[in-house]
């Protein structure tokens, strides 16, 4: 530790801190704007100019290393000197315009032009214009004349983001921040920028104009998209979500969120939402009271437990509920008799339930990533499924830690990677075995007899080389692995793989609640979320799920669900689709109008309370399913609050859960059989994963939200005899789809890439089955 | 010919012809046998930068900073590769000595790059060339390609075992890019702006491997100086400023040109060689070391000798040797509206004071120039530079400031005329019977 002086008051500091460090720890503020604590140092606003004993010239803080001894003066003639000469250079081309800029009341320029600017300006010239930029529906670029060239956006891009999408063209005064002619801003975490932008130059423009900063109440909550549980900061004015921002939690999300986190609020306010509940009454839907609803639903289902038997029921969650929803949903469904309860409505394979130890997690804590010497992925859109996930392993591949990836499609996960194998879903446990028998050579360990034919590729051996060498790893397994035909197996493989390198094993996981769910024990006894569409079900009880977009197979759900005599929705939304197969709906409240809990992939729980009051007649899914347990005389259903609820599952005060335990019973068993037949590979696009996001508006118009295409490299389109860009007819099972085929060579070859979650795909089958592709 | 006139030159003896820059002849003249020696020899690089610290032999391209130190500072038991730049980015206006040595004698600058590459253990180098001297850049690839078949570049340099490869690299004309981290970054493939330091390239460099960067003229005195045996290298010019100069020698005289004297020499003896005041007229003004130097009346600069320590003690500094001769005809507010935009237009815009306060700066000397000055104008220039200086990255800021503040220092009179009467104090018709060697943008 280094001694130094900071205004004559003494700090000690670990060596290698910068004076701004050095004042953070002394509680001294210097005013800065290029500096931030998790960008590379620019020091080219110049603000934090300070004096330090013996230095001739004001010295950067964010830029200057503290020396033993060292004093330094942040209020000194010299320091105020300086730093009020660089705002008023600051200022001379600034336009001033606080009154209508969307950043007034929370920008870095006005509050530090308060401190250190003056009342007049000494600048008579012409001040510089800049021209507006288009960048895409999610940043505006409108009056780029404020910006102050910090280059925080650019270097978010560089190091965070993983992709330098804006920089300053230019120089001299002519410098300009902008794309590269004509692009738009796509990247998922590109709303970071607008809250790293000091100055009014780049602001949300779902946001612009709606609101001043002070009207706004400040609310905590939670991210109910993916599996991280970005914290959020949610700012609302007369019961209107009008903004939504990242709470700073280093272990979680760091002071990042994904757009989609970010923009997804837009769905809260959109002209879907339900707000009265709906019965059907001769063959159309119609508004009732609440009691009418709750009545009708609690005698229908008993009507049908009663007269088919409970195992007629069955009960489907979205991952994106609370604990407290799924504890309630699987309570009422058990109540009545049925085991046909799931929250997983997106997987296919499910032979590992009952042989793994505990609850399936992510296998270690998201601020132990940063530590790891090598990591492997398997089976995941990356990017698009956990941005913050991603850019945690992005920023590890920047420190020297050893990235690769096994995946079905090349996408670039702008991460610079070790190695890479990219081949159909089918194949994953291939690769995968390859790099265990690599692993096993390289320790000298002796593996099962079926490993003996297996010969490793060269990217298997520098797979298994990364693993072995590095003192601490992790494999992790993503959406694409849970939700192939073979999760099991991947599973099995994944911890031999462990078990030989040493490595933590775990699943990045897909929803907000993917642990949570496993906490619920909104698990099946019966029939699983895909058995329970394939072995059609008299009644079904849907929990803020739409089927057609959020099951695996949705062109078997949706027969199931016409088929039934009764279907009851709990959903935030109404939509086409479910006016045909509801009988039932009710208005359940987004997480923004209801308490409850979110466990994220690494076990950590996290509590919410509602930041706005519910719409309309829109109750918390907890309370509905409370009253009807009340209804369906079920016992135990006298909770008063949602924290009741899940003090029942957990102790309270825990923050992490117990149980997480991904270890799996049985050998892999390899399977040799080559596939033939053309297989789908379906993502699931990161703006189409959940009812909420869909419906975000801003989102909708992103390049990340184009409408499916049929993806395939140029073999397979010859093998099809289709051109780039020509429509075809992509058909599974009795459904198909109307696409436009894509020349894309990210795609193995023998695979068609169709996304899933989007109502032009939704007439198909299985996530990664047989897939048959002719010219329309 | 360029190069126009010598005393005692030591860097461009005999270079004379159209094939002085050729191996052959550069060899004839004694090339490369500084490198014969250290390589036959293996003289330890320890000892080779103690010779180079005995020469006085100090950076040509604006600082003059010595030469041996800055070798001395390269880490000794780094791992992994350190790297040599030459800074070719000739880009000063009045500054125009390294295209000369680099189109008549190139192998000396080649030489010169290996001993370095030797004494600080380097294994690769570049040369940096301006973006505005094609034809110099495709002579130096020549130049190299024949070091590189005679052996003198490459591996196993002379059967020595050491290898070191060298490259040249050529620019796109940005001023900025002779600040020597930003042409570091320019060599990386990035925009040429420059990096905050510390860290000095010495440490973290190109790519960010130590690095030692010396300028042109620099690395072509070095074999000269060794093969003269240090102690005469100094001795050649004077104690602390060791060895000869070029100066290019532009403005009001008859023989604009290079011109290779040894350090010391009297300013007027430099004018001399360069033929003197063109029309006989009257010396005004004298910029000694490029546009960013400070301005020194005739009364001053003709009191000088041409070295580092002469020049700094009068008020200005020697800088890469670009000797601007102004006559009596000149009128000092034109001068420096057209420096300032210089400075304006070449910011490379990424601090605050210097991206601002270039355009504030030339925004001012153009409304005076163009008669629309206010009486406190001279004060805010003042205060403007004084907001710049010493607070920037790079120097490019200081540069831009001190042309401003030494000729509103030297020429206030000038200035406050110019702003009282909205017209020169130079008439029109006198300064149009001089060069026009400053034209006025507007």
């Amino acid at each position: 530790m280094l001694d130094i002086e900071i205004d004559g008051k003494a700090v000690q500091v670990p060596p290698g801190s910068t004076i701004m460090d050095a004042a953070e720890l002394a509680g001294t503020y210097i005013p800065h704007f290029c500096y931030h604590k998790k960008l590379s140092i620019a020091a080219n606003c110049r603000m934090c100019l300070v004096q330090v004993e013996k230095a001739p010239k004001p010295l950067p803080a964010c830029a200057t290393p503290v020396t033993a001894g060292m004093k330094v003066f942040t209020h000194s003639e010299l320091a105020v000197d300086a730093q009020k000469g660089v705002m008023e250079f600051l200022l001379i081309n600034h336009p001033l315009d606080c009154p209508i800029c969307d950043q007034g009341g929370e920008c870095q320029l006005q509050d530090l032009a308060v401190g250190y600017g003056s009342s007049g300006s000494r600048y008579q010239e012409a001040k510089r214009v800049v021209f507006h930029k288009e960048v895409g529906p999610l940043i505006s670029m409108r009056e780029m004349t404020r910006c102050i060239h910090c280059t925080r956006c650019v270097r978010f891009g560089q190091e965070i983001a993983g992709v330098m999408e804006l920089g300053m063209a230019n120089r001299n005064m002519h410098s300009e921040i902008q794309t590269f002619v004509g692009r738009t801003v796509d990247s998922e975490l590109s709303g970071n920028m607008i809250d790293l932008c000091p100055v009014g130059a780049l602001t949300s423009k779902p946001f612009r104009y709606s609101a001043r900063t002070w009207e706004l109440a400040r609310r905590k909550s939670i991210s109910p998209h993916d599996s991280l549980g970005a914290n959020l900061v949610v700012q609302v004015k007369q019961n209107r979500v009008m903004r939504v921002l990242p709470r700073e939690n280093e272990d979680v999300n760091e002071c990042w969120i994904s757009d989609k986190d970010r923009f997804s609020y837009e769905g809260l306010n959109s002209e879907e939402r339900l707000t009265k509940p709906m019965i059907r009454v001769d063959g159309s839907l119609r508004q009732v009271e609440w009691n009418v609803a709750l009545d009708y639903v609690s005698h229908a289902l008993k009507d049908v437990a009663n007269m088919q038997g409970g195992e007629s029921i069955a009960s489907l969650a979205s991952p994106h509920s609370t604990l407290e929803e799924l504890y309630l949903l699987q309570k009422v469904t058990r109540g009545l008799g049925s085991g046909n309860v799931d929250f997983r409505p997106r997987r296919r394979e499910f032979s590992a339930d009952g042989s793994v130890a505990g609850i399936p997690w992510l296998g270690l804590r998201l601020s132990e990533i940063k530590e790891l010497s090598a990591a492997l992925v398997i089976g995941s859109f990356l990017r698009k499924d956990a941005p913050l996930f991603a850019q945690r392993l992005r920023q590890l591949a920047r420190n020297s830690g050893k990235v690769s990836m096994i995946s079905v499609t090349a996408d670039d996960p702008l991460i610079n990677l070790h190695a890479r194998a990219t081949v159909a879903p089918s194949e994953l446990t291939t690769v995968l075995a390859e790099v265990i028998k690599a692993a096993g050579k390289l320790k000298n360990m002796p593996l099962p007899a079926e490993f003996e034919p297996i010969d490793p590729s060269v990217t298997s051996r520098a797979i298994a080389e990364s693993l072995v060498a590095g003192e601490k790893n992790a494999i992790f397994l993503g959406n694409v692995a849970e939700q192939s035909d073979s999760a099991a197996q991947l599973h099995r493989l994944a911890q031999q793989l462990a078990n030989l390198t040493g490595a933590r094993f775990g699943f990045i996981g897909e929803a907000a609640n993917s642990v949570g769910g496993y906490v619920a024990k909104a698990l099946p006894t019966a029939l699983n979320a895909y058995e329970m569409f394939a072995q059609p079900r008299k009644a079904y009880v849907l929990l803020g799920i739409e089927p057609e977009l959020d099951c695996h197979n949705p062109q078997q759900a949706v027969t199931a669900l016409k088929q039934a005599a009764l279907v009851v929705m709990l959903t935030p939304f109404i939509s086409e689709a479910a006016l045909e197969y509801a009988d039932v709906l009710l208005p359940m409240a987004p997480f923004s109008e209801t308490s409850g809990t979110f466990v994220n992939t690494e076990g950590r729980v996290q509590s919410f309370n509602g930041v706005v009051r519910p719409l309309g007649d829109s109750r918390p899914g907890w309370k509905i399913l409370r009253v009807l347990g009340n209804l369906l005389a079920l016992p135990g259903f006298e909770y008063e609050s949602s924290e009741q609820v899940r003090d029942e599952l957990l102790q309270s005060g825990d923050e992490f859960v117990s149980g997480l335990d991904n270890a799996i019973a049985g050998v892999p068993v390899l399977n040799n059989a080559v596939r033939t037949d053309l297989q789908r590979i379906a993502d699931v696009p990161i703006h189409f994963a959940d009812p909420l996001v869909r419906r975000a508006g801003a989102l909708q118009q992103t390049r990340d939200s184009v409408a499916p295409t049929a993806r395939m490299c140029a073999t397979t389109l010859q093998q099809i005899g289709a051109a780039d860009g020509e429509p075809v007819r992509v058909r599974q099972g009795a459904g198909d789809a109307r696409l436009t085929a894509k020349l894309d060579e990210t795609v193995p070859s023998g695979c068609v890439r169709v996304a899933a979650a989007h109502a032009s795909t939704a007439g198909l089958g299985d996530m990664f089955g047989t897939i048959t592709v002719e010219r329309a | 010919m360029a190069i126009l006139g010598a005393i005692n030159p030591i860097l461009t003896v005999d270079i004379e012809g159209g094939n002085a820059w050729r191996l052959d002849d550069y060899v004839k003249r004694g090339g490369y046998a500084a490198l014969k020696r250290i390589m036959a020899e293996k003289m330890p690089p320890a000892q080779l930068i103690e010779e180079m610290k005995k020469s006085g032999l100090r950076g040509r391209g604006g600082a003059g900073f010595p030469t041996g130190l800055k070798w001395s500072f390269m880490p000794k038991d780094f791992k992994g590769e350190k790297y040599i730049v030459c800074n070719s980015d000739e880009g000063e206006p009045g500054t125009f000595k390294d295209r000369d040595i680099l189109s008549f004698n190139p192998h000396s600058v080649i030489e010169g790059m290996v001993i370095a590459a030797y004494a600080v253990g380097a294994v690769r180098g570049y040369n940096y060339i301006h973006g505005e001297i094609w034809e110099v850049y495709k002579r130096f690839e020549e130049a190299l390609d024949e070091a590189r078949a005679a052996g003198f570049v490459g591996k196993n340099i002379l059967g020595s075992g050491f290898d070191f490869e060298l490259f040249a690299h050529h620019g796109y004309g940005a001023y900025i890019c002779g600040e020597e981290s930003a042409l570091l970054e320019s060599i990386e493939g990035k925009k040429g702006q420059p990096r905050f330091k510390p860290p000095f390239p010495a440490s973290v460099g190109l790519y960010g491997k130590p690095t030692t960067i010396n300028n042109t003229e620099t690395f072509a005195a070095v074999p000269f100086a060794l093969n003269m045996g240090p102690q005469n290298y100094l001795e050649a010019g004077k104690p602390n400023n060791g060895g000869t100069k070029l100066f290019s020698v532009s403005g009001h005289v008859n023989r604009p040109g290079n011109y290779e004297v040894p350090l010391g020499t009297p300013f007027m003896k430099l004018l001399e060689m360069a033929g003197g005041m063109r029309g006989g007229r009257k010396l005004k003004a004298c910029i000694p070391g490029g546009s960013s130097a400070p301005v020194l009346p005739a009364e001053i600069i003709s009191e000088c000798t041409m070295d580092y320590d002469s020049i700094s003690k009068a008020g200005s500094m020697l800088g890469s040797g670009a000797v601007i001769v102004m006559d009596e005809t000149t009128c000092m507010v034109k001068a420096l509206e057209r420096l300032s935009f210089f400075y304006y237009e070449e910011s490379c815009g990424q601090c605050t004071p210097c991206r601002e306060g270039t355009n504030w700066m030339y925004k001012v000397v153009h409304r005076i120039e163009t008669g629309l000055g206010r009486p406190e104008d001279l004060d805010l220039l003042g205060s403007v530079t004084k907001q710049i200086m010493g607070r920037t990255i790079c120097a490019l800021g200081d540069a831009a400031s001190m042309p401003v503040q030494s000729f509103i220092k030297h020429f206030r009179d000038e200035f406050a005329y110019h702003i009282e009467h909205k017209k020169c104090l130079v008439p029109l018709d006198v300064q149009r019977s001089g060069s026009g060697f400053f034209k006025a943008t507007v």
